[in-house]
């Protein structure tokens, strides 16, 4: 780790003004994936702008019912809220799936968006990796990847995105909005990870010097009724091999509403408008889940080792969504 | 003077009894101190260079721009280091593996090998002076390909011979109504205790002294003195807690570097590995492919048993992981063949890690004895007592005492084995298929040479001084409760002294045998003291002190077959749709001896139970081919069981006399992992009716195999 | 020794158990550093250096946290509780009595951490934090039980490698039960749990 100068920030703007476009600065909020990716010389920056104390600490419902969460807020905090645990009972269920209890009270949502892939390969200076150095392979392809992408990769890149929190906001279409030296702006987290193609190192859409200043869920009824489940190879205290964030809404045995979010097959985390076009209208039983799980997963492009991820899906769709529907007709 | 009595404050003996840890108060309140944790004035921090290549030559260490950089102070290397000598047979009875003897040559053996250190003022500068140092390579290509069908595959003999045969195995099997033909693989396994090692060196006085993390203060001294050519007496190691070692905590890249540095800079140096450096320096369990061939008569009475096990070692030292031992003291078999064979590879050297050889190799004949129950259709307890052997099956030596049938006994009946339906598949909870599992487990028993002093003190307390270890096993209380019975008088009145290499050769932390031969020897002299002092005379200023050495009594003992043993059983449940596997309940019973401190005896079994978990569904490391370095060395990467992974696990023992061992104690270190797996992948099995011969059983493993509905 | 202040270091206080400690320290120094390291508060334990463990856990403003992964800067002006910290003088905390009785530990190491951790988990419980093995996470289903389940779930960010945890889980919920009123159920709960 190479020496740094460090600054806390109390103001958005200060915020904003002290990284400038500086690639060699960062925002240090819970630092829990910064300072270890530090340590084994991942990231080197020259600069930390600490963000942790900006007046970004709030939860709140808007008028127009969408809830508002600061980028600041803790993991620990966005799960125990009341609002969240009433409304999107999945979004508290996928952040308690996440890390341990130390590192959702220091971790913050704006820093768990810019999470860094865990492929072992990127996190290992001394090996190749295009997202950590551009152009100097993937040995993951041809080498050890149960745990990589089964959808949406690259020939430059397999590596999955380790979120649990964004999987359930992917699935409740949250809105990130930011700011910039020269004014705010806003990102649906649908275009907030760019495709990976050629350029696995470009990991978000934000401006260069953006800050995240907070992620908006927009109201969804069917959110009420949801569920993260999360398989991993331990059973706490470990990246998920595969997640599911499913809400569904059941009207006289029909689909009427449905999210659907996959984590640890992608880039990043995985809407999964396919299956969610099949459910819709549709009726809410086991053929139907299984032929929107087929619709989703008919794009995979499994590798030698992660073939059973499709499986994996494929189950979670249908167990999960199986669940839901028994829940809805209680 | 004063007079001390003993005999008169306690007639009930402490050993058996429960007694919370002497040290408890020390680790509850953070006060107890780690070997990284002792202050130095003036101390300076090492941090250890690894090799980023797999196979090669050194060509050069760009040394000159990091001898710059802030707060460095030096940077050793192959070009600058002190020779060592490496030519000379330890305390253990083995040559060093001279990836300790580090900075002696250009060779780079394997990814991880040292190629330097570099001290610097802070952690922090030399850190960073590590990470700067350039150096440049000759790569050469490497082979990390660890297979069953390796050619080059060779037996060794280490503390067991590599063969064993016994009858005619093609013949036999021919004859046997029912075979089974097999192959089981492990993965490359890790320690990781959880206080990554650590040793501080310093000179004083003429003396070089090292505060190190480390299983036994006499075998690190003995190691550091021959490897610096320094008289024995003018090296002292102390040690005194030791957080985990599995194994893993002996002579090490970390003691010799810092030992070099220090003496180099002539002032203290600490140098910590790091837990990524620790999965190449700290040695590990290799990986295992073996093959088993079990032959038996309808009724399931073995005619012929076979065993292979293959592992591996580097290019630099040999070790081997003898899987195939366990088949020599657990079955019989008319025909009974057994191997350990050894492949070399560019990967760092293997050591001992809890229950070498019993571990995996029990995971492979265990689940062995549970397909052949299947397949004669008995009940896999039956097929044991079937096969209970009436003396050594390859010795033909009598058992010290054997009591695995009253394990198997006392545990079926707690565990509620007489109800369990022996057809897989059969029982659902939710999402949830059920199944019990068991096996048998056993460990030697041994004892080694150890030596131990007693001291009357002048106010009426006892101090025993003894080059013991307590790397977590409780060793200290135990040892307090076994003078205190020794001397006749209650433990408050005992203080026990460990961990300190000036206090005389003694057994290290190893092989189950600590607690043992530590015991014997504290008891010698705590029972000749107490003798001494039933004299009536007075005890001097200075106290009265008495010296054992075991060596002649251990020479004495009778050949025999010294085993603890022991049953496992677990019920697990397995998520079939998500490849899940989750143990719901374990139970072990054990017969091995004398139990010193029943609190800290069963965290210990229930501790190894755990391991069991942890080697059946987690562990493995995983080596990539095209680099030969690991992918996920880290506790991310590398998984150990958590909490959640851990139910409720019970563990309890039976009797198991042997009344002419003169300390009746066995070791239960090691033999709460041995069978553990074997009995988790056998519920598993009777769960789903899918057989898992390879470990961890992952979910993707499990996923593939559980797509159709399972096959009874 | 630590060099003269500059850009990549800085003069800052720590509050740590009550007391306050001046220090200059290296901007890439952690917290877990700055108290082993400068200040010889070694109850603390590195066992991964990288967030992965737990040996390290310590409070921060009166919540867990890893302090491997906490710059020594960044929790200036913020309350640190360590495990020097948890005993009233001689009496032990219920945690650290209930550790010491039912020998929830061997090796020690990750000792601190659990404690640590543990003295948290019965603060979170307390304040109805779901866990993730909580069933129904909405508030009106109330705070769950302080089941051996929701211990084991919320222990886990901290390994013992040793094996200890049934002890561990045991002796959380022995301090539950002398701790709080409506976490009796937790010792009784792990007690029903028995094999056979």
């Amino acid at each position: 780790m190479r020496e740094f100068g460090y600054q806390r920030v109390s103001d958005v703007a200060d915020a904003v003004a002290l990284l400038g476009a500086d690639p060699d600065a960062r925002f240090l909020g819970g630092g829990t994936n910064l300072v270890d990716l530090m340590k084994t010389g991942v990231e080197r920056p020259a600069r930390l702008v600490d963000v942790r104390e900006l007046p970004l600490d709030r939860i709140e419902s808007t008028k127009d019912g969408a809830l508002r969460i600061g980028a600041t807020v803790t993991n620990s905090d966005l799960a125990a809220h009341p609002e969240v645990r009433r409304r999107y009972p999945a979004l508290t269920q996928a952040v308690l799936a996440g890390a341990s209890g130390q590192l959702r009270n220091m971790a913050t949502v704006g820093g768990n968006l810019l999470q860094r892939t865990r492929c072992g390969y990127f996190a290992d200076v001394t090996k190749p990796c295009n997202k950590r150095l551009p152009g100097s392979g993937c040995p993951a392809i041809e080498g050890e990847h149960r745990n990589h992408a089964i959808l949406g990769a690259s020939d430059h890149c397999v590596a999955v995105h380790p979120s649990d929190m964004g999987v359930a906001l992917t699935a409740f279409d949250a809105v990130v909005s930011y700011e910039t030296a020269d004014g705010p702006g806003e990102l649906p987290l649908a275009d907030f990870y760019p495709p990976v193609g050629h350029t696995p190192h470009l990991e978000t859409a934000l401006p260069p010097g953006a800050l995240i200043t907070g992620v908006t869920l927009p109201p969804a009824p069917v959110a009420a009724l949801s569920r993260y489940r999360k398989v991993r190879e331990r059973a706490s205290y470990a990246f998920a091999i595969g997640s599911i964030a499913a809400a569904l809404e059941v009207r006289d045995g029909v689909v009427h509403d449905v999210r659907l979010a996959f984590g640890a097959v992608a880039s990043r985390p995985w809407r999964a408008r396919a299956a969610e076009r099949v459910l819709r209208g549709a009726p809410a039983g086991g053929e139907t889940f299984a032929a929107a799980a087929e619709a989703e997963l008919a794009t995979a492009k499994p590798l030698p080792h992660n073939g059973y991820k499709v499986t994996l899906m494929r189950n979670l769709v249908v167990g999960v969504l199986t669940e839901l529907a028994e829940e809805a007709a209680r | 003077m004063t007079t001390v009595t003993t005999g008169t404050t306690t007639a009930k003996g402490s050993v058996g009894t429960a007694h919370t840890r002497v040290e408890g108060r020390d680790k509850v309140t953070g006060a107890a101190r780690y070997a990284g944790e002792i202050p130095f004035a003036e101390l300076a921090h090492g941090w250890l260079v690894l090799s980023t290549v797999a196979r090669g030559r050194i060509s050069s260490v760009q040394d000159a721009s990091v001898l710059g950089m802030p707060g460095v102070l030096a940077v050793l290397h192959h070009r600058n280091a002190p020779p060592v000598e490496t030519d000379y047979i330890g305390l253990l009875g083995v040559r060093p593996d001279p990836t300790a003897a580090v900075f002696q040559h250009d060779r780079v053996p394997h990814v991880g090998w040292p190629v330097a250190l570099v001290v610097a003022e802070t952690s922090e500068q030399a850190r960073e002076a590590a990470e700067a140092l350039v150096v440049h390579y000759e790569e050469e290509p490497h082979d990390v390909a660890f297979s069953g069908s390796r050619a080059d595959a060779y037996p060794l003999d280490a503390h067991m011979p590599a063969v064993s045969e016994k009858g005619d195995l093609e013949s036999e099997l021919a004859a046997s109504a029912v075979v089974l033909d097999a192959e089981y693989t492990t993965p490359e396994e890790h320690h990781s205790p959880m206080e990554p090692h650590a040793a501080t060196a310093f000179w004083d006085g003429g003396r070089l002294e090292v505060v190190d993390s480390n299983q036994g203060t006499t075998w690190v001294a003995g190691e550091l003195a021959k490897m610096f050519s320094l008289d024995p007496a003018s090296v002292r190691v102390r040690s005194e807690h030791v957080g985990g070692g599995f194994g893993s905590k002996g002579l090490r890249a970390h003691q010799v570097a810092a030992v070099m540095a220090a003496t180099i800079l002539q002032r203290p140096v600490r140098v910590i590995m790091t837990r990524r450096q620790m999965f190449s320096l700290a040695g590990y369990r290799s990986p295992t492919t073996q093959r088993i061939r079990l032959g038996a008569d309808a009724d399931g009475r073995l005619r012929a048993l076979e065993h292979h096990c293959l592992s591996l070692t580097s290019t630099v030292h040999e070790f081997i992981e003898p899987g195939a031992g366990v088949a020599r003291a657990m079955y019989d078999a008319d025909a009974h063949h057994t191997a350990n064979r050894l492949v070399r590879l560019d990967v760092p050297t293997p050591t001992w890690m809890r229950a070498p050889g019993e571990a995996p190799g029990s995971f492979a004949l265990e689940s062995a004895l549970d397909e052949l129950a299947e397949k004669c259709g008995i009940d896999p307890i039956a097929l044991r007592v079937r096969n209970e052997p009436e003396r050594g099956p390859v010795s033909g030596l009598p058992f010290s005492s054997r009591n695995l049938l009253a394990c198997f006994r006392e545990g079926a009946h707690r565990f509620g084995w007489a109800d369990r339906d022996p057809r897989p598949g059969l029982r659902r909870e939710g999402r949830w298929l059920l199944g019990t599992g068991t096996a048998a487990a056993s460990f030697p028993a041994g004892a080694a040479p150890s030596t131990a002093v007693v001291t009357a003190e002048a106010d009426g307390s006892f101090t025993v001084r003894i080059a013991a270890a307590d790397i977590g096993t409780g060793a200290r209380t135990a040892l307090t409760l076994v003078a205190a019975d020794a001397l006749e008088v209650t433990p408050d009145r005992v203080r026990v002294r460990i961990g300190d290499s000036d206090f005389g050769p003694a057994m290290i932390a190893g092989g189950s045998m600590g607690t043992r031969s530590w015991s014997w020897a504290v008891m010698t002299a705590a029972g000749e003291l107490r003798e001494r002092l039933a004299l009536g005379t007075g005890v001097p200023p200075e106290g009265i002190t008495v010296r054992s050495d075991t060596s002649a009594a251990i020479g004495a003992l009778a050949q025999k077959e010294r085993h603890a043993f022991g049953a496992q059983f677990a019920e697990v449940a397995v998520d079939v749709t998500t490849g899940e596997v989750r143990v719901r309940r374990m139970l072990g019973v054990f017969a091995a001896g004398r139990i010193v401190n029943p609190l800290t005896a069963r965290n210990q079994f229930i501790g190894g139970m755990t391991w069991g978990i942890s080697m059946a569904l987690h562990e493995e490391a995983v080596r990539d081919q095209s680099s030969g370095g690991h992918v996920g060395a880290d506790l991310a990467g590398y998984h150990v069981a958590t909490h959640a992974d851990v139910p409720l696990i019970e563990a309890d023992w039976v009797d198991d006399p042997d009344p002419e061992d003169p300390v009746g104690i066995k070791g239960i270190g090691e033999i709460g992992i041995v069978g553990a797996a074997a009995a988790i992948a056998n519920a598993v099995w009777h769960a789903t009716g899918v057989r898992h011969r390879s470990l961890p059983i992952r979910p993707d493993r499990v996923l593939p195999g559980a797509t159709g509905a399972p096959h009874a | 020794m630590a060099p003269a202040p500059s850009s990549t270091y800085s003069a800052i206080t720590l509050n740590i158990n009550g007391e306050k400690y001046a220090l200059s320290v290296d901007h890439r120094t952690t917290l877990l550093d700055a108290l082993r390291e400068r200040l010889d508060l070694t109850g603390t334990k590195k066992g991964c250096d990288q967030g992965q463990c737990g040996a390290c856990t310590i409070l921060l403003d009166g919540r867990r946290a890893v302090s491997c992964l906490q710059l020594a800067v960044a929790a200036q002006g913020r309350e640190i509780t360590t495990i020097e910290g948890m005993a009233q003088g001689e009496r032990l905390h219920p945690v650290q009595q209930a550790f010491l009785d039912l020998d929830g530990y061997q090796c020690g190491y990750c000792t601190p951490g659990q404690i640590c951790s543990a003295v948290a988990v019965l603060e979170e419980h307390a304040a109805g934090w779901p866990s993730a093995v909580t069933d129904d996470v909405r508030p009106e289903a109330g705070p769950p039980p302080l089941t051996a389940e929701e211990i084991r779930e919320r222990m886990s960010g901290n390994l013992c490698r040793c094996g200890a945890y049934v002890s561990i889980v045991q002796a959380v919920a022995r301090a539950a039960a002398t701790d709080a009123t409506d976490a009796e159920t937790a010792e009784a709960e792990n007690t029903a749990e028995a094999v056979a």
